[in-house]
């Protein structure tokens, strides 16, 4: 096993070097970069910004790739969603007996929750063997590590968008159509986002550092699918632990999809909503931090 | 900083931690880990907590680089050479910023783009046109300035029939040329080339050569060459670095660089002394030293495939002895048997061995083993088979590089041994 002892980091300087004899293309105000052991990364976002060209493309050919591949690519991106549907549905609503939010189709209602669930764990999935299945570029080249993680959120909104289309016409044939609350979808769509970003975040750096850690992760979605109201509405939960379920950031954005999908027949719960906000930024920080902590020695694991 | 200089390493060092528990693993497993917790509080529970202070799992510093001091100025072509393992990827490594120093400080003007290891980054179920884009933002191209030069990259590629292709139907010369003129065409103040130009056909390699001497003549950039090809190091570069175990061995003009390498290279592998107690036997011949060389040559040319090969072993022979006979056998570096023959096989009688010091010459022809370091056994016996003296694995020595097939980086992907190929192809007459 080796590891590095120091942490260190490059930083950029910025110098005004004038160059007496300058060839085309090189410009009169050249940057210094200086690499140096434990030096601080105080420019690591701007990198990102620098980098965000490399985030479209690299985005772009896991998009490509994806509906490339396999013509089960949109297939997949059909049936994953409708045979869920149908599964808690019968299971939750038939067998159950689970009620649906005020006059909402069940079925609708499990629908809209799905929408942020498979958001959420196809980015979860998706990241957590990016760094893995991206490894010659890591060991490679450098930028950003953050990128490769972050560039798979453009594959989930893909499926998103095929996932969202099914919605559409599953209330065109119940004739149950949203309202004005609608246009609150955007807010909620990056709230959805940025929750699953951090646990990706923190479960990718577990991933490169811990190789068997994959084996875990279908579990911990199966679970997370189960304790988060996917298949059923968060009002079945006791009022009195609520506040407690709510700790699950999932809970807040799939409630929040519910509320300006279902025309606000889910009333609002608001403590559990700032909860789960809350949730959604401790996991990004935490995500974001574990990450950066370990982004160092990537090149070196993998 | 001088305003040529475009890189300066100060007292650069990288270390890395090399752990005996987990051997040659560079990730663990989160299985390992929870073991080696739970075996450590049991045996805290055990033995108290002193216990575990003594023998955690031990880790031992290793010096990837160390003290590496250089400069290099605008459009000047450095060749860096070494035996595997000196630090010469770690260098470079560094200087791309994949890893970071632990000790010491470099800095750098102008972008830097490393061509590492042919068609980093390429996708195989994307076409040609698809990934020289992938390819080009990777190396750190903005998109506009691909587009730019799109043409020009698929010129010098010559893939043009197969833009819209995926990669994975390219050949590998194909695959190699294209990699090639995406970062040929990229403009960073620094180019790394690490070992890229050993695969590609003689005529491209040719090309790449130029191109990449015109980048550092007309356009000023400066460029890193990694190579275990000498021939291109010397004909590309002008000044050498030669890494030693992580230090600067030597540095200076590119011939004398490179031909005191080659020395001490053919020095250190290509001849020997058998340490007393690798030898067995029953003592009545002691083998003393061996050399291994290239008899054709008149210079200090290395061993070569399709060369022959001279083995001298010196011994020592305590009493006369009437019959006698002798054997080699040849193992490559992963221990297969490439060749074993003595003398009673092959039939040739071999001179009764007198007391006092000779020299034994085995002789191979045209050898046809593939470049790559090998180990030889030697003995000496009498014609039942009885051994009077035998170094086991002992003998080390190396096949340098040697334009094979057109390339200059054959390795054990390419088999074992050289053989004079001839494909053809006729209609089948029915």
């Amino acid at each position: 096993m080796i590891n590095r002892l120091k942490q260190a980091s490059p930083a950029v300087v910025d110098g005004p070097l004038a160059l007496p004899d300058k060839p085309n293309g090189i410009h009169e105000h050249e940057r210094v970069l200086v690499l140096e052991a434990g030096r601080a990364e105080r420019h690591y976002w701007r990198d990102l910004w620098t980098y965000r060209e490399l985030f479209a493309i690299l985005a772009w050919r896991d998009l490509a790739v994806r509906y490339k591949q396999t013509a089960m690519g949109v297939a997949w991106a059909l049936i994953r969603p409708i045979l869920s549907m149908l599964v808690f549905t019968v299971l939750f609503n038939r067998v159950a007996k689970l009620p649906s939010v005020g006059h909402a189709p069940y079925s609708v209602m499990v629908f809209a929750g799905m929408l942020p669930w498979f958001l959420f764990s196809t980015i979860l999935a998706d990241a957590s063997i990016s760094l893995v299945n991206n490894s010659n570029l890591i060991s490679k080249v450098y930028f950003p590590r953050l990128i490769v993680p972050s560039a798979t959120i453009l594959v989930a909104l893909a499926d998103f968008a095929i996932t969202f289309a099914l919605l559409i016409l599953m209330m065109a044939w119940y004739r149950f159509f949203p309202d004005w609350r609608l246009i609150f979808m955007p807010f909620f769509l990056v709230l959805a986002i940025l929750a699953s970003l951090g646990p990706a975040l923190y479960i990718t750096a577990l991933n490169v550092k811990y190789r068997d850690f994959r084996y875990i992760i279908p579990f911990i979605l199966q679970f997370g699918l189960y304790v988060s109201p996917v298949g059923f509405s968060s009002t079945v939960v006791p009022q009195k632990w609520r506040l407690l379920y709510s700790l699950n950031p999932v809970v807040g954005v799939i409630d929040g999809f519910r509320w300006c999908l279902l025309r606000g027949e889910s009333q609002f719960y608001w403590p559990g909503f700032f909860l789960s906000i809350a949730a959604v930024v401790v996991w990004l920080w935490l995500g974001i931090w574990y990450f950066r902590k370990t982004e160092r020695t990537f090149a070196d694991l993998l | 900083m001088k305003s040529d200089v475009v890189i300066r390493a100060e007292a650069l060092g990288k270390k890395y931690l090399v752990g005996h528990d987990v051997q040659r693993e560079r990730y663990t497993t989160l299985r390992e880990v929870i073991t080696r917790k739970v075996r450590r509080l049991a045996r805290m529970g055990a033995n108290g907590f002193r216990a575990t202070m003594g023998r955690g799992h031990e880790v031992e510093e290793f010096w990837a680089l160390k003290e590496i001091d250089f400069e290099i100025k605008r459009g000047e072509v450095v060749g860096i050479i070494g035996r595997n393992g000196a630090g010469k990827s770690t260098l470079l490594k560094v200087l791309s910023r994949i890893t970071e120093p632990s000790e010491g400080r470099v800095s750098i003007k102008g972008r830097v783009a490393s061509l590492l290891e042919v068609g980093t980054g390429f996708h195989p179920e994307l076409t040609g046109r698809e990934n020289i884009y992938l390819n080009g933002a990777i190396l750190g191209m903005a998109r506009a300035e691909i587009r730019r030069k799109f043409d020009e990259i698929v010129a010098f590629a010559e893939v043009e029939r197969f833009l819209d292709t995926p990669v994975k139907r390219y050949s590998s010369g194909m695959h190699v040329r294209l990699a090639f003129s995406v970062a040929a065409h990229l403009e960073p103040e620094i180019l790394i080339v690490d070992e890229v130009l050993a695969v590609g056909d003689a005529a491209f390699q040719e090309k790449c050569m130029g191109k990449m001497k015109g980048v550092a003549k007309t356009e000023g950039r400066s460029i890193l060459f990694v190579s275990h090809n000498m021939m291109a190091i010397k004909q590309l570069c002008r000044r050498g670095i030669w890494l030693q175990s992580g230090e600067i061995r030597k540095t200076g003009p590119i011939d004398e660089v490179v031909e005191a390498y080659t020395v001490s290279v053919h020095d250190k592998l290509q001849s020997g002394i058998f340490s007393r107690h690798a030898v067995t036997g029953d003592g009545r011949v002691e083998l003393v030293s061996y050399s291994v060389s290239n008899p054709n040559s008149n210079a200090n040319l290395p061993l070569t495939t399709k060369e022959d090969m001279l083995f001298r072993i010196n011994l020592r022979v305590k009493e006369d002895i009437r019959q006698s006979a002798c054997g080699i056998s040849i193992f490559n570096e992963f221990g297969v048997l490439m060749t074993s023959i003595n003398t009673v096989e092959l039939g040739t009688p071999f001179p009764q061995l007198a007391a006092g010091d000779a020299t034994v010459c085995v002789r191979i022809r045209e050898t046809v083993f593939l470049p790559g370091s090998y180990t030889a056994s030697f003995w000496v016996m009498n014609p039942q088979g009885h051994i009077h003296a035998m170094a086991e694995n002992s003998i080390a020595f190396e096949l340098a590089q040697t334009p094979l097939y057109g390339t200059c980086q054959v390795d054990h992907q390419w088999g074992c041994v050289y053989s004079d190929v001839e494909f053809s192809v006729a209609p089948t007459a029915t």
